[in-house]
């Protein structure tokens, strides 16, 4: 009984959190679903997008434009390892690995030194302390700005896939060759998603610190692995559903991971030992073969 | 229209399994022509199929086109030019997109790569058009996955694809020979009128000697990266079928198979 109750204590905040990881898993989405590119910059550009947006709200600046410039920050990282790897033919997953090595030591140095940021309770973020937030009814404004904020980054992915850009995109982890026989260079292609991924991701860490009020070095650690968690429960679960997007399908899976997150917390578990769970998680489901290899299945939504 | 010049290529240089394939190898495709080349495996075929495209650099030697030389240009920049259809109906196509996006993607070719929308349903009518003539019902199914279509559909959706933008060359690549043979007549009669109708130069490669005496205005028969027989126009039309065979038996024997 004890369990059930402080589940659901547990319940709200846990799809609060869901809905502000699923813009994270969106961006693992494209690179694993579509480009079929395993990237690991994700554990680095989550907390990038964490701190800039933490310093910029600390300095006063506007949420939304704290916001765009995570998103801005992670395409920069995206953009790095796309470098990397089409211009030096680094293996893809190596490539990742290099950026997210390098950007803890970058973060560190955005937080000014420093492995944690704490915002004050004053401060203005997309969440708390804005005109809008102030508007919707106490104790649901997180909840109704997240979702607004997650469907709106649902549509315009699903709007951009139906672009040419967002066809090429597609194509690109669908049949690579093709991409070469539209006369275009592949490694651009994967380029451009890997910007636009790590723009989601890091654009989902930084509503996360606003959310949180905090930036935390190791916040990262293992953001690839529970995006990936995330999608393949979304994916899996409702993959029946065939008139069901598949931003859509990645989005309730976010949500449900966080959900049974919260349900393993009320269960007794500690918070450190999640990690272990995920992984654990993850292994059961490539181990069943639930995953489709590669993108092929579900290119583009 | 496309031409290799004294081209060298050698394969695992330096290491036990080293192969010269090509020592001094020359082709001059001229516009407008239509060559049917045949050769046992490793003949050197498909090498030469892919140093024209530029998935594969020569040691030595030079690539043209239209007379220039394009020996440094990639692949995906020639894909400008030419066209290829491989022997994989797969390749052809994206399975997880619809015929209807398929077409889209292939019809914004040579179009910027931005955020207008790829389907323009203003399109459809002319699709529709394209794919009538063929006679497999694509036309009926636009929003069906390629993934979903039968060998010799997607093979011909790809081809359709390839030539829907201007192309001056089109590289066949043993494209009928995943097909029952009689789908893989019909791709050859929709091969040979979209070569026609549309003034493409073309190279089909084919172990099938009856398409490769059939079909197109010169033959030639490669053996170890080198010419063993080229005939073009009447001396092409006069050549029968048992004289190739014969042939094609005799420098099989030689090399084992």
């Amino acid at each position: 009984m004890q369990i059930l109750s402080s589940f659901a204590l547990a319940l709200p905040s846990a799809v609060e959190q869901g809905l502000l990881y699923a813009v994270m898993a969106l961006g693992v989405m494209i690179t694993y679903l579509v480009l079929d590119f395993p990237d690991l910059t994700v554990d680095g550009s989550f907390p990038l997008g964490a701190v800039v947006s933490a310093r910029l709200i600390l300095a006063g600046t506007n949420p939304l434009l704290a916001m765009a410039a995570s998103a801005l920050a992670g395409a920069l990282a995206g953009l790095v390892t796309g470098l990397i790897h089409v211009k030096l033919k680094v293996r893809d997953l190596f490539s990742g690995i290099i950026v997210m090595t390098a950007l803890y030591s970058i973060n560190l140095r955005l937080a000014g030194d420093s492995a944690l940021l704490s915002l004050p309770r004053t401060s203005i973020t997309l969440l708390r302390n804005n005109p809008v937030a102030d508007i919707l009814p106490r104790g649901y404004s997180t909840l109704i700005i997240a979702l607004f904020a997650v469907f709106a980054v649902k549509v315009l992915l699903d709007l951009f896939f139906k672009t040419r850009a967002g066809f090429l995109l597609r194509a690109a982890g669908d049949n690579p060759q093709m991409v070469t026989a539209l006369a275009r260079d592949k490694g651009q292609v994967k380029i451009l998603g890997l910007m636009i991924a790590n723009a989601l991701v890091a654009l989902s860490g930084g509503l996360v610190a606003q959310e949180q009020r905090m930036f935390e070095i190791s916040m990262g650690t293992g953001a690839m692995v529970l995006s990936l968690a995330s999608v393949i429960l979304g994916v899996n679960l409702l993959g029946k559903i065939e008139k069901m997007s598949v931003t859509l399908k990645v989005i309730i899976g976010a949500v449900l991971y966080k959900i049974s997150v919260a349900f393993a917390i009320a269960c007794g578990l500690k918070p450190g030992d999640l990690k272990v769970v995920t992984a654990a998680l993850f292994l059961l489901i490539l181990a069943a073969g639930l995953f489709p290899k590669g993108g092929k299945k579900h290119a583009g939504p | 229209m496309l031409a290799l010049e004294r081209i060298h290529l050698t394969y695992n240089p330096g290491t036990v399994r080293e192969m010269g394939l090509f020592r001094d190898f020359s082709l001059d495709v001229p516009q407008g022509q239509y060559l049917s080349v045949v050769g046992s495996n490793g003949s050197g075929k498909t090498s030469m199929l892919n140093l024209l495209c530029g998935s594969l650099m020569p040691d030595a030697g030079r690539v043209l086109m239209a007379g220039k030389d394009i020996t440094g240009q990639s692949e995906h920049v020639r894909a400008r030019n030419i066209g290829r259809i491989h022997q994989n109906p797969a390749m052809g196509s994206c399975a997880g997109m619809s015929i209807l996006e398929n077409l889209a993607l292939s019809g914004s070719k040579q179009k910027k790569m931005n955020l207008l929308p790829a389907v323009d349903r203003k399109q459809v009518a002319r699709y529709k058009e394209m794919l009538a003539p063929l006679g497999l019902g694509l036309e009926n199914m636009l929003e069906a996955r390629a993934g979903n279509l039968s060998g010799g559909q997607r093979q011909a959706l790809a081809l359709i694809m390839a030539a829907m933008t201007p192309i001056s060359c089109l590289i066949l690549d043993e494209h009928t020979a995943a097909l029952d043979p009689k789908t893989a007549d019909t791709i050859m009669h929709l091969t040979d009128s979209l070569i026609h109708e549309k003034g493409i130069t073309a190279i089909m490669v084919t172990h099938n000697l009856r398409y490769a005496l059939d079909y197109g205005n010169r033959i030639v028969m490669m053996h170890q990266g080198q010419i063993v027989l080229d005939e073009s126009d009447e001396n092409k039309q006069a050549l029968r079928l048992e004289k190739v065979l014969g042939l094609f038996n005799e420098i099989s024997v030689e090399c084992g198979n």
